[in-house]
């Protein structure tokens, strides 16, 4: 306990400067941030013990083998290997690090996926300067789409002859997803590289133009994220906010029917 | 190793006539003027990159309003498309800045600082060189370096504006933006950049050559000063790193301007309009292409700054170097795994377990000899006898702050927390711990311990004091709000600072306090320009009202480029140099001096005629 207390102290006082710790981190509103949040704070940790170290033993050396108090230098110096060791220590903790927490981590974030079955699946269509969340409706079935039917006014080119083309729908920056249940986006852009971030979720993904990548994440805590465009996409690169509605099952369920049903009433593929 | 050459090439520099003032000073191939050319040139561009910031700031904390003093200028300079009557910038004019500031503080302020000047005006001194093994190429290496300057700064100026993609010109947005525009700034971007590869290569060739042809006689491997093993590594990183982004950049020219698709996918959607290109690039392509110099880069940008400041802590302790020998396996070590960590760059673009672990690993294995490096100038200090100069104090700053910006790396290695950290300002934070008070600090160092060599005066060092103290102050002020920013999830290249990302009703976003250091931030951007007066007004006040030098050594150091005349002439030594120990010896037992110079003879001689080493 004391021990434990101990290292706590340090990382906190990596941050003595302006008198906050690591955990200034936006809440963790997922089931799998924990994962990150911890690596982040053990690293920390990591950092603060070599830093204090460091830095103690600099004002230490620089008083203490200042001209004014040792007049000669001493030509050999340091004969100890303890330098050595703490260097193999370093490689160590870092090695701990990442074989006991990065890499799991990271295989859970982009490997291990929840079936899509048991899962919200929504395609996230990133453009300058919005995020276009494309929802397949209550039968879960994504229209086909190609390049050859783009239009002005059929951006994404789904095929109209798709039957499940009028239970689509597509929302403009604000999704919604329900909550406990893990969500499967599919993640690309239309034009130039952008990022879908929602730092709450600890979920970040390049949407890049010619590929699709799947990210996923299960919202745990009813509420409203802010999406952010992580990546330098243009002129209105600050403006491309969106934001993830975290609803009860029901809610969703009844929010999908009425938009699914609007989308086939207003000619399918609602564009909002 | 190569005595008769030397002997050559000696008797020819010391018969060489003096040339006319535009061979002397303009079209010079010796290698000190071109390394104070460098200098001059790199030291307005470090400028010209705090200005830019400077303005970006000002929106930054307050978005919105027009920048006081220099908006109306820009107005008038840029036109009304950038900046409004009343002088707030445009969202695009941000991102230009942006862009440059990255760019113009790389390219064109630190790389040439670093090893332009430092490499170009240390190295053949320190090796006891008459000059660069090419000394035309040499001078083409600047004039290249000056072409790419120019066009950088024309940019600013053209319809359009100067490239606004980042300084990393991620395609498709870099082929994209102005694209109705042709040639755009995009086009200066990378023409400059490829006139600034070519002086790069140009300078990694000759510094390659020359250390290893050119080393006097008896300076074997184990004998060179760390800060030629730095130059010497730094060159091979720019030599092999280079080429690709040269190639990249070329195709994404053809990209911009003949319509081809090397980085561009097929179906691209550019405002509702199918774009009509053919489509199957890449963009992936184009990251790759750019990290894998880029990467190498980031050691470009340190390993001379750590050079620099071995020689100023070995001359300032008094003390040989601690761990020289593990010093130099760990700055090769890093030569060779900087060119396999570059894609801890993408860890977000869709990468998969197995590549994403080799390029963590290689990155925590890399963190492993820059330590080694650290930890070795650190142990220097124990049981020297530490003065406290200017040199000396910005040697000393660098160690904590480059410890910053090392271990705050660690966190972005690890591709787990880099999922939380990717793109904030962490990241900047980080990186510009390591280039700002880390190798700029580094880089006053080198010109407060040479300038006496170069210029026969000591700049002041009162100034020199108030200059490190207020310049250490700011830049923690500039950058440490900045780790908790990005811990708060604050996005970098935000117009408004982020303001868009506020808390609002329910939603928690970023909270007015984490907003409100953009202030804070701002003033510290600003004090920190102020603070470099003292340094700008020192600088020329001393060139002609200075302290004179009393001695060709003024720091008692071992090294050789304070074994010529001062200011060396053309062709550097004025005597036979051979060296006969190792680059630190100071405080040798038995020895009446506390620094032995590496050419001075083992048995004691009575003192030639000339010798300009006085004791």
């Amino acid at each position: 306990m004391f021990f434990g207390s101990f290292l706590l102290l340090l990382p906190a006082t990596w941050y003595v400067y302006h008198g906050i710790t690591p955990t200034n981190m936006p809440p963790d509103a997922s089931g799998q941030g924990a994962g990150v949040d911890q690596l982040i704070f053990y690293v920390h940790i990591l950092m603060g013990l070599l830093f204090v170290g460091w830095i103690g033993y600099f004002f230490y050396v620089v008083m203490r083998f200042h001209k004014s108090n040792n007049p000669k230098a001493d030509y050999v110096g340091v004969k100890s290997h303890a330098s050595t060791y703490l260097e193999g220590i370093v490689a160590a903790f870092e090695a701990v690090l990442l074989i006991g927490f990065a890499i799991p981590v990271w295989s859970g974030a982009v490997d291990k996926f929840p079936s899509e079955k048991d899962s919200t699946v929504i395609k996230v269509i990133a453009q300058q300067f919005t995020w276009n969340g494309w929802y397949p409706g209550p039968h879960g079935k994504f229209c086909t789409n190609d390049e050859k039917f783009i239009t002005g006014d059929n951006p994404f080119g789904l095929d109209k002859k798709d039957p499940s083309f009028k239970e689509n729908f597509f929302v403009n920056k604000d999704l919604v997803v329900p909550v406990d249940k893990p969500v499967i986006a599919f993640i690309s852009s239309m034009d130039v590289i952008h990022c879908f971030a929602c730092k709450p979720m600890r979920v970040t993904q390049d949407a890049i133009p010619g590929m699709v990548f799947p990210a996923h994440f299960t919202p745990k805590k009813l509420g409203i994220y802010w999406i952010n465009c992580a990546q330098l996409c243009g002129m209105g690169h600050y403006t491309m906010r969106g934001s993830i509605k975290v609803v009860t099952q029901p809610e969703y369920d009844k929010w999908v029917a009425e938009k699914s049903k609007a989308a086939a009433g207003g000619g399918g593929g609602g564009f909002e | 190793m190569q005595p008769t050459l030397h002997a050559d090439t000696h008797a020819q520099a010391s018969h060489h006539e003096e040339p006319g003032f535009w061979q002397k000073y303009i079209f010079s191939t010796d290698h000190k003027v071109i390394g104070i050319q460098y200098g001059i040139t790199g030291l307005m561009f470090l400028f010209l990159g705090l200005c830019l910031m400077s303005v970006m700031r000002w929106q930054m904390a307050n978005p919105g309003t027009g920048v006081p003093l220099v908006g109306p200028l820009l107005y008038h300079l840029l036109g009304e498309s950038a900046v409004s009557k009343t002088g707030v910038i445009s969202p695009d004019l941000y991102n230009a800045f942006g862009a440059m500031h990255g760019t113009i503080m790389v390219f064109l302020a630190i790389v040439p600082l670093a090893f332009g000047a430092f490499g170009n005006f240390v190295t053949p001194l320190q090796i006891g060189a008459p000059d660069m093994t090419f000394p035309r190429v040499n001078m083409v290496s600047y004039q290249f370096y000056f072409m790419g300057g120019i066009l950088m700064l024309a940019s600013f100026f053209i319809p359009g504006g100067a490239a606004k993609s980042g300084w990393t010109s991620y395609s498709p947005l870099a082929t994209i933006a102005d694209m109705n525009l042709r040639p755009n700034g995009q086009t200066f971007w990378i023409i400059g950049m490829v006139c600034l590869i070519n002086s790069s290569l140009l300078g990694a060739v000759n510094f390659i050559t020359t250390i290893i042809q050119l080393r006097a006689k008896g300076l074997s491997w184990m004998r060179l000063p760390f800060f030629c093993w730095a130059q010497f590594v730094t060159a091979f990183l720019l030599l092999l790193a280079f080429p690709p982004l040269e190639a990249a950049a070329v195709l994404q020219l053809m990209d911009n301007l003949l319509r081809t698709s090397f980085f561009l996918p097929t179906g691209l959607v550019v405002s509702g309009k199918l774009l009509h290109i053919s489509g199957g690039g890449s963009p992936l392509l184009w990251q790759h292409l750019f990290w894998f110099l880029a990467h190498p880069e980031v050691y470009v940008l340190i390993l001379p700054g750590m050079g620099i400041v071995t020689e100023v802590i070995a001359n300032n302790t008094r003390k040989p170097i601690w761990g020289y020998r593990s010093m130099v396996y760990s700055i090769l070590a890093i030569g060779f795994l900087s060119f396999i960590v570059w894609a801890h760059h993408m860890y977000l673009t869709g990468m998969g377990v197995r590549i994403a672990t080799f390029f963590q690993t290689t990155t925590m294995v890399i963190s492993i000899p820059s330590v080694v490096i650290l930890t070795a100038l650190f142990i220097s200090l124990w049981g020297g006898s530490i003065r406290i100069n200017t040199p000396m104090l910005f040697a000393l700053g660098f160690l904590p702050m480059f410890g910053i910006g090392g271990l705050t790396g660690l966190p972005l290695g690890f591709n787990a927390s880099d999922i939380h950290l990717h793109d904030t300002y962490y990241v900047i934070a980080h990186f510009h711990y390591i280039v700002a008070p880390g190798t700029i600090f580094a880089l006053f160092a080198g010109i407060y311990y040479w300038y006496p060599k170069a210029t026969g005066r000591m700049l002041s060092e009162y100034w020199g004091k108030v200059h490190f103290a207020l310049s250490f102050v700011f830049m923690n002020l500039v950058f440490m709000p900045m780790f908790i920013q990005g811990m708060a999830g604050m996005s970098r290249r935000m117009y408004d600072g982020g303001a868009t990302y506020a808390s609002n009703g329910d939603v928690v976003g970023l909270s007015p306090y984490i907003i409100g250091l953009n202030t804070s931030v701002s003033h510290a951007v600003w004090a920190l320009g102020l603070a470099q007066i003292p340094f700008i007004i020192n600088f020329f006040w001393s060139l002609n009202w200075g302290k004179k030098v009393t001695s060709d050594n003024p720091w008692e150091a071992t090294t050789l480029e304070w074994q010529t005349p001062t200011p060396p002439p053309h062709g550097n030594f004025d005597k036979e140099i051979e060296v006969v120990r190792g680059p630190y010896e100071y405080s040798v037992p038995g020895k009446s001096r506390d620094f032995t110079p590496q050419n001075e003879p083992d048995q004691p001689e009575p003192i030639p005629h000339g010798n300009p080493v006085r004791s």
